[in-house]
């Protein structure tokens, strides 16, 4: 039987590795999208986005610790306790004091642990005050945003489809030759993480998103945000944002959904309220037909059976609780 | 040789049949069967790794160099198909089978009839899953989960249902059999409380099994009734649930996932006694902690669901579930980690495994207890802080503790010892690259990469590359493996004893290396200096 397998450099080699993730811990990368070599969740930019954040690195710290103390006390065992140094074995095995001390310590890290999660639980729970809906439906492979109320006012007919832009999908073809580096807008690389049309929203206000779905489940996930939320057929689930700072922010889906579900991401455009306001103002002037007469035919004539020849064929019609 | 001086009596009890299809087919022999087990384990985790392989070369750089999207998502899930029910679990019973026996004193198991049908199912049910990859349609691509009603799109359901459920088949009768073993058959004086921890986690395992594996029977019969029947279990317009279909699953799934851990702690408990050359710590405890999270594991579902909308409540309590499974599996490692202190410790290649099981399994347990947290879940769910976690508890844990368990009974089983230098070298490969292919992957979740994507955005590329880089090598070095065991069988010249390592204690060490093949055809003296935690009276 041969020993000493163990060398000093493992030691050295699992110091350094968990120096370097306390060490992204502290120093708390902030952006929004993700950046070549992030080593850590990104902080967000949502009011309730500092919670997972926040709960990470509190989590992540209390693993550095205990795994500094257990593989710590591994190490020295491998280094003092080895028969190759002449070590005898003992033969205790038992210590009662410790077995009460390595239960009950890890329990009340545990209730801190639980205390703080129960927290960030019960505020992402709470969708009530919300000042404006937004309802987001994936379908085999894009997203549809309808804005159903703002301010307390209930909108009509504002809704689109968001898919994949053009330049990252004719990139992502198979052997396309294509760069994926060359996908850009602006400075940033947007490669699978850009949009036809984006869904805009207003900072500063409580949104309220219904997510559902058309064929199969999905989930909708802009990690700036600070959560994802499945998208499931028949279901109506709900959750909020209120975004701090406008900026784009990028996220994908989530849930596998069929050969294309690396290829439906979200962006989410958040503007100053001004701004947003002026925005729908456009979409809803866009989505009213200019031919005014044309109104008047809805509250009365219920029997003007040339109506469906006329009417306007909007994507709305689209619109389905699936 | 030694046996035979016991066999006057058994005249029909000599050796294994020469007929080479009587002896392997018809085998009713726990050690043959045992063998079956593992090389098929070995053949699946091969045929696993490749699909594990086409995934990472297409994960090398971004934009699409190899493969359709789709194949891809086959990749996926017939990845993930094979290693768990093909090479992680028919393992752990071909270690069951071959070891069980010999550590509790029993001639073999006690049911050998049904014991080799459980086996030869297995060839079949993987023979059809495999098969579906050649048809037209290609092979199920809805995930491992098999979520409906993506699942119900493809057209290869039907079969993949037919092979779930014989590999269920073959799971019940395994662990009926393992039960029926471990209650009836033990040596007198070997009793339950003083027997071989690994013989213990394979006895609630096989309990998990008996309750979980019908639940997921139930589960893919619903789908392919759905799909074929004109039924609306999780068809949402019929007024159907799709997310039942996600309970149900993870019901099943949650005990799952401990089906294939608790014998990787019962293989490490007997591992690090022999190398530490001290009984194991806290024997009762260790026992009463994988009782503890085998019943945990069945209140503990729906944290796979956290992003699914549950309602407040809901989510609260599986998240304060979850946390607990934190307190016994860290009583393991601390019990683990005592072992060591005052030992006196050598490092063969089982031991490297078990002490890199101890390290990057907790890594693993790290993330999970993480991913237990629910808000924090919002972020971390379907990315690839998931993937690194159960690569984490299921190679480093798992599979590292699988072939921690074939190096240490490989002289047991072949009566030769394998070449001690080329298993280091395994080690080390598998344990360096191992990393290198799974750590990065917490960053590349963490930074917002969701899992089973074939392509990916420029900022993940460079951690992306490291991954793969780390996988090509880890899989190369599983090849180092492969020619160990091959050495050992067949070319290793060096005799193993019978006790083969200085500080193995059990009754599996006192039978002659290699095991004949009737072994305590006559009953055991049980010693209770010899058992492998030693002290049993405090």
């Amino acid at each position: 039987m041969t020993s000493g397998g163990i060398r000093p450099g493992v030691f050295k080699r699992t110091v350094t590795a968990w120096a370097t993730l306390a060490l992204a811990v502290f120093c708390g990368i902030a952006q929004a999208n993700p950046e070549p070599g992030q080593l850590n969740m990104t902080p967000g930019s949502s009011e309730w986005s500092s919670e997972p954040y926040f709960l990470n690195n509190v989590a992540l710290g209390v693993c550095v610790v205990i795994g500094i103390l257990v593989f710590g006390a591994m190490f020295i065992a491998m280094f003092r306790f080895r028969k190759s140094r002449g070590a005898v074995a003992e033969k205790w095995s038992h210590n009662t004091t410790l077995e009460i001390i390595w239960t009950t310590v890890p329990v009340i890290i545990l209730i801190v642990l639980a205390y703080l999660a129960t927290n960030g639980l019960k505020t992402f729970a709470d969708t009530t005050n919300s000042q404006m809906t937004v309802k987001v439906t994936g379908y085999q492979w894009k997203w549809r945003y309808d804005y159903i109320e703002y301010m307390g006012k209930s909108i009509d007919k504002v809704g689109f489809m968001s898919k994949l832009d053009r330049e990252s999908d004719e990139t992502r073809q198979l052997r396309s030759g294509m760069d994926p580096n060359a996908v850009k807008v602006g400075s940033e690389n947007t490669y699978l993480l850009n949009v036809d049309e984006p869904l805009v929203v207003p900072v500063g206000t409580k949104i309220r998103f219904v997510i559902t779905a058309g064929d199969v489940i999905h989930s909708w996930w802009v990690p700036a945000l600070g959560w994802k939320m499945d998208a499931i057929p028949g279901i109506v689930n709900a959750a909020w944002t209120n975004i701090k700072e406008p900026g784009v922010y990028r996220g994908q889906c989530a849930e596998l959904c069929g050969q294309d579900h690396g290829f439906m991401p979200i962006v989410v455009k958040a503007v100053p309220k001004a701004e947003f306001e002026q925005w729908l103002a456009q979409k809803q002037a866009a989505a009213t037909p200019p031919a005014q007469p044309a109104a008047p035919a809805a509250p009365a004539a219920a029997s003007t059976a040339a109506a469906p020849k006329t009417a306007q064929v909007t994507p709305v019609a689209g619109n389905s609780q699936g | 040789m030694a046996h035979e001086a016991t066999h006057d009596h058994h005249d029909d009890h000599h050796g294994a049949p020469k007929n080479f299809f009587v002896r392997w087919c018809m085998s009713t022999n726990h050690k043959d069967i045992g063998t079956l087990y593992l090389v098929f384990s070995l053949l699946m985790f091969f045929i696993g790794g490749s699909f594990a392989m086409v995934i990472r070369a297409e994960l090398f750089k971004p934009g699409m160099q190899l493969v359709q999207p789709y194949f891809f998502n086959e990749m996926t899930t017939m990845h993930a198909l094979v290693m768990i029910f093909g090479a992680v679990m028919p393992a752990f019973v071909g270690l069951g089978n071959w070891m069980i026996p010999l550590m509790v004193g029993a001639p073999d198991m006690a049911l050998p009839r049904m014991n080799n049908l459980s086996f030869w199912i297995l060839p079949f049910a993987f023979t059809l899953l495999l098969s579906t990859l050649f048809m037209p349609g290609g092979g199920p691509a809805g995930g491992w989960t098999m979520y409906p009603p993506l699942s119900l799109q493809g057209s290869s359901i039907a079969y993949v249902v037919f092979a779930v459920h014989l590999m269920g088949i073959s799971s019940i009768m395994g662990a009926i059999n393992i039960i029926a073993t471990i209650l009836n058959m033990r040596a007198p004086g070997m009793d339950l409380l003083k027997m071989p921890v690994f013989v213990w986690s394979w006895l609630i395992t096989a309990f998990l099994l008996i309750a979980v594996m019908p639940v997921l029977a139930g589960a893919v019969t619903m789908l392919l009734t759905d799909k074929y029947f004109g039924t609306n279990f999780f068809n949402a317009a019929g007024g159907g649930d799709p997310v039942l279909f996600q309970h149900i699953f993870w019901f099943f799934g949650h005990p799952e996932v401990y089906i294939m851990i608790l014998p990787a702690f019962g293989l490490v408990s007997e591992i690090i006694p022999t190398f530490a050359r001290k009984p194991i710590f806290g024997y009762k405890a260790m026992v009463f902690a994988i009782a503890s999270i085998a019943f945990l594991s069945f209140i503990v579902w729906a944290h796979h669901m956290f992003a699914v909308g549950l309602p407040l409540g809901g989510e609260i309590f599986f998240m304060y579930a979850t946390m607990l499974i934190a307190v016994p599996t860290g009583v393991k490692v601390f019990n683990w980690v005592s072992t060591m202190w005052g030992g006196s410790m050598t490092f063969e290649t089982p031991m490297l495994f078990a002490i890199a099981f101890v390290i990057l399994f907790t890594i693993g347990g790290f993330s999970g207890l993480m991913l237990a947290l629910a808000p924090a879940d919002f972020q971390y769910h379907d990315t690839y802080f998931v993937v690194a976690h159960f690569h984490y508890v299921l190679v480093t844990g798992a599979i590292f503790a699988i072939i921690a368990g074939a190096y240490y009974w490989l002289p047991k089983w072949t009566g030769h010892m394998y070449s001690e230098t080329w298993g280091k070298i395994h080690f080390w490969n598998s344990v360096i690259w191992v990393n290198v292919l799974f750590f990065p992957q917490h960053f590349l979740g963490l930074a917002g990469m969701p899992r089973r994507i074939p392509d990916y955005n420029v900022a993940f590329a460079n951690f992306n590359m490291i991954s793969s880089i780390g996988g090509f090598l880890f899989g190369a070095s599983q090849l180092i493996f492969l020619g160990v065991l091959v050495h050992a069988v067949w070319f290793s010249k060096k005799k193993a004893t019978d006790r083969v390592w200085e500080g193995a204690k059990g009754l599996e060490w006192t039978v002659p290396s290699p095991a004949p093949y009737h072994t305590f055809d006559v009953p055991p003296i049980v010693n209770d200096a010899e058992l492998a935690h030693g002290h049993v009276d405090d």
